[in-house]
């Protein structure tokens, strides 16, 4: 006979047992080793009941849903405590801290007035296809904000008010709204940034609007920094809706097919992430409101009718309202050259 | 009153499924739907342990507290419940529970979810005891009945055992000193680990704080 070799396999064997010898001794192998010893309870006192368990435990499961597989996961407190706590402060006291803002501010300030009255002429500000490209996305917005309100704040408020009963067809429509909804808004979404992205480019001029804050805090009125088409703070508001729009978006299709993509870890991660949004969103989108209804005389008709007064666009876009007379877009006024 | 709860001793569980097929088949239980479980923690290596689990009707459920249309109740037993007639199905129970406990019928191929599903102790649901719209909606209610879990009741190693915690506690002990060693009840420090509340709670009612 030739002389003992190992096979391969005895070789893979023995490597592999070395290897897991190597690895630290682990809860589990300390459990191999539980036999009656030295370290045996000897009073039933001393039997332990309660073990801290503070980490994801992740097994083995035979059914076909596979992330059953957690078999404890803490981190749902944490989710609990955002969900009960935190989210509702977010959006609550953004919300209202928004409005209180504001109204702080239109009692020191008052309705921004067009500085030398209005001229009667009309300058084509946004036509067709961008207002209603706004009104898409912002009445699929304002749906989309009420009902994840109901869902967010309906315990604690609409309950005691309207009871069980009403409520849960009420949320269960809130519910399909807001899933609904949710296509238009992406659709709105695309539309203003094919419409309006190249305009909201940030320039040098953004700069001195940042710096002066629009003038918005001059009381004396008419100081307004000189801008394109949109200046910085429309900007702002217009890379706030687009990117936060994005985000939520993303996050909301993804909590919409639970567990398509991830496991219960990133569910909780999205829906963190999806309220953040949605309570910097909403603040952002009532400051919007302000400033294009009560704050400003003369905002309004610019996504209402389309136009607006000639006065009101050499004040506030002055670069834009030059472009605009020389396409001839100016009532009354013939194209300058 | 006792205190209902469940405690699987890891050291005894042989995987044998029999605790999920009984339970399916008490209930009558849809298909994709599994109230309870066995996972096998560290599958195939040493120190190999089976753990059967389900809702654990713990003593503050975070299922209760995350519920944007306050659908659960507590019983005298500490058993935590549910209605199936105001729960939405919005699946923010799951991402609460620790154990993930609460389940869903799909409903259509969008993915979307039904109404909740989850281990009730055996103990129906909030509609009058032993009818048949408690039996369509949650199934068997053995509790009214005077009998435990089925699940527990056909554990053949009796490692999952189900009913007054404090008498499953002294069971557990005993058995744990008599072998010589024990690893502890699972998921208890998390259920069972928060002060109980002590007294039930109802839809609306001041258990939950109706926030």
């Amino acid at each position: 006979m030739r002389p003992t070799r190992l096979p391969l396999h005895a070789l893979l064997l023995i490597a592999l047992l070395a290897v897991q010898s190597l690895a630290a001794p682990t809860f589990a192998q300390a459990q191999l080793t539980q036999v009656p010893g030295q370290n045996s309870p000897t009073s039933k006192e001393q039997v332990p009941l309660y073990v801290p368990q503070d980490d994801k435990l992740i097994g083995r499961v035979s059914i076909p849903d596979e992330k059953l597989a957690v078999l404890v996961q803490p981190e749902g407190r944490e989710w609990r405590e955002w969900r009960t706590n935190t989210l509702r402060l977010a959006i609550g006291g953004l919300a209202i801290g928004m409005t209180a803002v504001l109204a702080v501010f239109f009692l020191y300030r008052g309705t921004i007035r067009i500085h030398g009255g209005k001229s009667g002429r009309l300058v084509l500000r946004f036509n067709g296809l961008d207002r209603f490209a706004h009104w898409t996305t912002a009445v699929s917005f304002l749906l989309m904000a009420l009902t994840g309100m109901i869902l967010t704040f309906g315990r604690p408020l609409l309950i005691p008010l309207i009871g069980h009963q009403a409520f849960t067809p009420l949320a269960e429509y809130a519910k399909s709204i807001h899933n609904f909804v949710s296509v238009p808004f992406v659709v709105g979404l695309l539309m203003i940034m094919a419409l309006w992205l190249r305009d909201n480019i940030p320039e040098k001029a953004d700069w001195l609007w940042v710096k002066t804050a629009g003038g918005l805090f001059s009381k004396a009125g008419g100081q307004h920094p000189e801008a394109g088409r949109f200046n910085a703070g429309q900007k702002l508001v217009f890379w706030s809706i687009v990117l936060g729009g994005i985000g939520m978006a993303a996050t909301g299709y993804l909590l919409m097919v639970p567990f398509a993509f991830t496991g219960i870890g990133g569910m909780q991660i999205m829906h963190v992430i999806h309220g953040l949004l949605a309570a910097g969103l909403i603040a952002a989108v009532i400051g919007h409101i302000y400033i294009g209804t009560i704050g400003m005389e003369g905002a309004f008709d610019a996504m209402g009718c389309g136009e607006v007064d000639e006065n009101w666009a050499m004040e506030h876009h002055r670069r834009w309202y030059e472009e605009q007379l020389r396409k001839g877009y100016v009532e009354g006024r013939q194209p300058a050259e | 009153m006792a205190r209902m709860k469940f405690l699987c001793d890891a050291e005894r569980c042989i995987e044998c499924n029999a605790c999920v097929t009984a339970c399916k088949n008490e209930h009558e239980v849809p298909w994709g739907i599994n109230r309870r479980r066995l996972v096998t923690l560290n599958d195939g290596k040493p120190g190999e342990r089976s753990i059967s689990m389900a809702c654990m009707h713990c003593n503050d459920p975070p299922c209760a507290a995350v519920c944007p249309v306050d659908c659960f109740l507590q019983t005298a037993d500490g058993v935590v419940l549910h209605s199936k007639d105001l729960c939405i199905g919005c699946g923010y129970c799951f991402y609460a529970c620790p154990f993930g406990a609460p389940q869903y019928p799909r409903t259509t191929d969008f993915g979307s979810r039904g109404k909740m599903d989850k281990c009730t102790f055996c103990a129906g649901g909030p509609e009058p005891d032993g009818s048949v719209e408690e039996y369509q909606k949650y199934g068997a209610n053995r509790l009214a009945e005077g009998k435990l879990p089925l699940c527990a009741e056909m554990c053949s190693t009796r490692a999952l055992m189900g009913g007054d915690g404090a008498v499953l506690a002294d069971i557990y002990q005993e058995r744990s000193l008599r072998r010589g060693y024990g690893s502890g009840a699972p998921g208890w420090s998390t259920a069972y680990g928060r002060n109980d509340r002590g007294s039930p709670f109802a839809p609306g009612g001041p258990g939950t704080g109706g926030a």
